[in-house]
């Protein structure tokens, strides 16, 4: 069994910003990403990014992640890559069990950062598993990784942000975007975005929902209606639009399943997105010597992902006698960053949540 | 459906790899994955339901859904949507949960 | 209206835009009325006109004594929500961002759209540039009608019929 002193699960913002921030702290690691490239899903975000200098504002995601990715290749001796390989077991006795193909493998740690992500939610309507229905992550993956378009004529479920970038990003490869629908009563992420998309044209109706999907082999149309107050659907409001594909974006899950498999104490924060672990101010769990980042510990932007990441980084390598030589400095301004990142309206679920999972009082 | 032009994306010429699908010769390009290579040809079943045999197609690109899980290369349960196309893999439609090595 | 349609209603707007007396040079306006945790315009400001301050999720306010209407925050708005406009005479003219496919050229004359998306007016495309540093937002530089200044924000490309 080979022995690591650091294992980071995820190659994404978190996992990659932990590892750099660790290697600059002299302790080695290691990667471990399923996918069959590095950069998780900043590889897709064909937009520039909010928040300030330090996460890469105004930068575009796909160069943020070309920039992570680099800077971890810098450290070519101190950090070790492994793509198309995925965790699948976790054990007290740390360590962790990986596939690799068809090979499956033991590996032990002295500590191990969880930075696993995310996955869309999915949503209960009749019909909801026909081909070309997608979550609208995956369709950003495949219109701006692979070049490919998910059908001509679109129906987005969900105005959060995810929805809203999508959907023009959609326009701009040239997808017609019928509708974005959004059952809540107001809008759900940034007006910018919004706006952005009704200049071009595209109708936002919020109070609706999806009702059904129609089609054979894959989908042909869509049923979307009026929701009452306490979101059921009005009778007689149904619309029915012809479409060739239906983006889902209602927001996204913690991949914290390791975490639950290893007995860390979880909570259920519906303001972080769903079971997350609990953790101290140090992004510790409930278990020595693993950690989290990024939005396996509460969904947020990628921006904060970046800035968790560094944080963890820096301090499991402090744990491990390896202290970063500008710690203090560094240990307040990732602090402060995060603090800025959420200091708004659209980062109080994140702040209210973090609270409740820790049990402080609001 | 391949995007010809855009407004930010630089789009390079990509290696064409030729592959099996279900028997028949096809091909899609270098950086493509697998479901990305099918849904290109207008290919939107990828897999379908165990028991009531539903079709399901591409979902979340990033192996965690399993709707798009196929044969390849004779290993079942392949996520598609994670694993980079290859010249001359043999992808199939998977028929049952997927028994380790049966096709092999 | 902003919060359920996307669309800011037209005293939004003005809050955002200085006299007319004041616009007869450049300036930018500045269309982010949220508090989102983004500060690029500010920091890419050459002549320090965008105040964002400390805490990011202010939202930005321009000073127009400093602001030349250069043009720089206008590609560096993650939001596209930037815009310059000068008045001349009975036109305006206005440098806005652009991502889409196919690009005007100029010479050309293309839809004024308003924030609703509806086509108000004609657009005469005066400049578009694209250099490297503006990362693929295009700058498009368009001659409207002056009465469409609180109403234009985008254009359209004319179909052909």
């Amino acid at each position: 069994m080979i022995h690591y002193n650091l294992i980071i699960i995820g190659g994404g913002p978190a996992g990659l910003s932990a590892a750099k921030v660790a290697a600059e702290s002299g302790l080695s690691s290691l990667i471990i990403e399923r996918d069959y490239k590095l950069g998780g899903q900043l590889v897709k975000q064909t937009h520039m990014f909010f928040g300030s200098e330090k996460q890469y504002a105004k930068t575009r995601g796909i160069n943020i992640a070309e920039i992570l990715i680099d800077d971890v290749l810098k450290y070519q001796d101190f950090i070790e890559i492994m793509v198309n390989t995925t965790a699948v077991g976790l054990y007290p006795d740390n360590v962790v069990t990986i596939l690799q193909k068809d090979r499956y493998q033991k590996l032990s740690f002295d500590s191990l950062i969880i930075a696993t992500g995310a996955s869309e939610k999915f949503l209960a309507f009749e019909n909801n598993d026909l081909p070309g229905i997608y979550g609208a992550g995956a369709v950003q993956t495949l219109m701006n990784v692979h070049g490919v378009l998910p059908g001509e004529k679109v129906v987005m479920i969900g105005s959060g942000n995810i929805g809203l970038i999508v959907s023009y990003q959609l326009i701009q490869a040239g997808v017609n975007v019928v509708k974005v629908v959004e059952a809540s009563s107001h809008i759900g992420g940034y007006k910018v975005h919004a706006s952005k998309l009704k200049r071009l044209g595209v109708d936002i109706v919020v109070n609706h929902s999806i009702k059904q999907a129609i089609g054979k082999d894959h989908l042909e149309q869509v049923v979307i209606a009026k929701l009452d107050e306490k979101w059921n659907f009005i009778e007689g409001t149904e619309e029915t639009i012809d479409v060739d594909a239906l983006c889902i974006s209602v927001g996204l899950n913690p991949l914290s399943n390791l975490l639950s498999m290893i007995g860390c104490e979880m909570k259920y924060i519906a303001a972080l997105g769903g079971l997350v672990p609990v953790i101290n101010h140090e992004h510790q769990t409930s278990l020595k010597n693993i950690y989290v980042a990024g939005d396996v510990c509460g969904v947020e932007e990628a921006s904060s992902a970046i800035v968790e990441g560094h944080l963890t980084g820096l301090i499991a390598s402090r744990d491990l006698g390896y202290q970063h030589p500008n710690y203090e400095e560094l240990h307040k301004d990732f602090n402060d960053q995060l603090r800025n990142l959420r200091s708004g309206p659209f980062g109080k679920a994140t702040i209210e949540g973090l609270k409740e999972l820790r049990g402080e009082s609001c | 459906m391949r995007i010809k032009e855009h407004p930010i994306l630089e789009l390079t010429e990509a290696k064409k790899l030729v592959f099996i699908y279900d028997g028949l010769e096809v091909y899609g390009f270098s950086g493509d994955t697998i479901a990305s290579a099918l849904h290109a040809l207008g290919i939107r079943k990828l897999s379908h339901s165990i028991k009531h045999k539903r079709p399901r197609g591409f979902y979340c690109a990033i192996g965690n859904c399993a709707s798009c899980n196929m044969i390849v290369d004779g290993i079942p349960n392949v996520r598609t949507c994670i694993t980079e196309l290859r010249e001359g893999m043999v992808v199939q439609t998977q028929d049952n949960k997927g028994e380790l090595y049966d096709t092999l | 209206m902003l919060k359920t349609t996307g669309v800011a209603d037209k005293e939004l707007v003005l809050t955002r835009f200085p006299s007319n007396e004041t616009l007869v040079k450049p300036k930018a306006i500045t269309e982010c009325y949220e508090a989102i945790p983004c500060n690029p315009c500010s920091t890419s400001c050459p002549f320090d006109a965008i105040y964002i301050g400390e805490d990011i999720n202010t939202p930005p306010q321009v000073d127009f004594e400093k602001c030349t209407g250069c043009g720089i925050c206008v590609y560096n708005c993650p939001g596209l929500a930037i815009f310059t406009v000068q008045t001349i005479e009975d036109q305006a003219r206005f440098k806005i961002p652009y991502e889409l496919l196919p690009y005007p050229q100029v010479g050309e004359t293309w839809h004024g759209v308003n924030r609703a998306g509806e086509i108000v007016c004609d657009g005469f495309i005066e400049k578009v540039s694209l250099s490297d540093r503006q990362d693929k937002t295009a700058l498009i530089q368009v001659l409207i009608p002056l009465q469409y200044l609180h109403d234009f924000v985008t254009i359209r490309r004319q179909k052909d019929e």
